[in-house]
């Protein structure tokens, strides 16, 4: 139960609907800032399902479950014949793709008469200069864009709805053609000593392998990048438990975090 | 289920992730799991078959279409569905648009309700305690949950202060609480 006792009363309505006015908006803001009582909001929100489920009833009618299945394969038709629109419909959008795709063509072959000529007046040093010039450019706009979400004294802000209170939460980038990982997180709950977040990638069959581990820094943030993976593993979903800070072959604890993909 | 990582996923999580891509027999495989306790607590609130049918309809579709609203850090599947139900009844009960999105609803529960069984042992539990409680708090406790009236609505009702109300809402769910606690 919460310290902020002044706020129990208030928050068991809450929790069932049944604060009114003034005393709503009230515990609505405190609630905004207030972790501990959030908690004791989704507890009393379990005791009223606990409510809930206590209740018996007949079985709904079995024209119920039709309605249902029928009302989502429609859903799921629309939604497909409207990618397919999306994908084939804008002829304006395909000519213009088209003409792109020519002036890109012309952009290539002229750039290739070009450089023939070029290459005939430069020396070949000149273009391995140029093009190494070029690969530090790249190389440092990379790492502008890498810095503020790999480097320790980078300021990592999630930014949520206003209703929401802050959740564990993170994100995984995968390029499994490359086995590239990159995994943030951001709002995750201390952990005891000599235990860490351990992330798991969920493949398409067989068992979930061991991507990494992290332990969360003060604000709750922690990040892997590129841990050791097997080669061009297609991932159904990402997953995390709590393990032993070195980290564990095969899961030993269930899953408290789990995504798939978007 | 031998593996300690086969154990770690449960099936509503496994039919929630596939859900999640559009497999409309997971969907199935969840309606068939949780739309009697979902129309239970809907006929329970509004007390006719055909609207109960219609809160059951739109809570499923409602996980159809943002199944990411269900926390699975947080709970079970069949409790979040038992909140959004008995929400979603009320709303229908006073005629009024949804007050609660459900991204909004966590739920969080202590007692195990990943079977059929377990929920079957709680319920029965619930309602011994709510059998074992004294009438009047019982009485608030189940106007305010299935009935979804507002504590001062429960104090003209009942005639009985403000502050009454408050405190036998509060302890009679702390009481349910505690008993799985033990």
């Amino acid at each position: 139960m919460s310290r902020h006792e002044q706020f129990g009363e208030d928050l068991a309505l809450y929790a069932v609907n049944a604060l009114e006015g003034e005393d709503r908006g009230r515990l609505e803001q405190h609630l905004a800032s207030c972790a501990e009582c959030r908690l004791e909001l989704e507890q009393l929100r379990g005791d009223g399902a606990l409510l809930a489920l206590s209740t018996a009833g007949p079985k709904p009618p079995a024209r119920a479950r039709a309605r249902l299945l029928d009302a989502i394969a429609r859903e799921s038709t629309v939604a497909a014949q409207a990618k397919t629109a999306r994908e084939s419909m804008p002829a304006s959008k395909r000519t213009w793709g088209w003409l792109g795709w020519v002036a890109a063509a012309a952009t290539v072959v002229l750039a290739v008469l070009l450089w023939n000529e070029n290459a005939a007046l430069k020396q070949s040093l000149a273009a391995m200069s140029e093009q190494s010039s070029q690969t530090t450019r790249e190389l440092e706009d990379l790492r502008k864009i890498a810095a503020p979400i790999l480097s320790p004294q980078a300021q990592r802000i999630t930014v949520v709805s206003l209703k929401t209170p802050p959740q564990p939460q993170g994100k995984a980038f995968y390029l499994r053609n490359r086995n590239s990982l990159l995994f943030v997180a951001s709002n995750m709950p201390q952990l005891p000593p000599h235990k860490a977040y351990e992330l798991w990638l969920v493949p398409v069959q067989g068992a979930p392998i061991a991507a990494g581990v992290f332990k969360p820094d003060a604000r709750g943030s922690g990040t892997i990048v590129n841990p050791p993976l097997p080669s061009g593993v297609e991932a159904k979903a990402f997953a995390i438990t709590v393990e032993d800070e070195a980290g564990v072959p095969h899961a030993t604890t269930p899953i408290i975090m789990m995504g798939a993909g978007e | 289920m031998s593996s300690p990582e086969r154990q770690a996923i449960s099936p509503d999580l496994t039919a929630v992730i596939a859900v999640k891509s559009g497999d409309q027999s997971a969907m199935a495989e969840l309606y068939d799991r949780y739309s009697a306790v979902v129309y239970a607590v809907a006929l329970r609130v509004l007390g006719d078959t055909m609207a109960a049918e219609d809160v059951l309809q739109e809570v499923f579709l409602q996980l159809w279409r943002n199944p990411s609203a269900f926390d699975a850090t947080r709970g079970s599947l069949g409790a979040w569905l038992a909140v959004i139900s008995r929400n979603r009844a009320i709303d229908a009960l006073r005629k009024r648009k949804p007050e609660t999105d459900i991204e909004d609803v966590v739920v969080s529960v202590a007692p195990d309700l990943a079977s059929e069984a377990d929920r079957s042992r709680a319920a029965e539990k619930v309602r011994g305690l709510l059998g074992a409680m004294p009438q009047p708090q019982r009485s608030v406790l189940e106007m305010a949950y299935f009935q979804g009236l507002s504590h001062s609505e429960i104090a003209i009702k009942t005639g009985e202060p403000l502050g009454t109300i408050k405190t036998r809402i509060r302890a009679g769910l702390i009481t349910l609480r505690k008993a799985f606690q033990t």
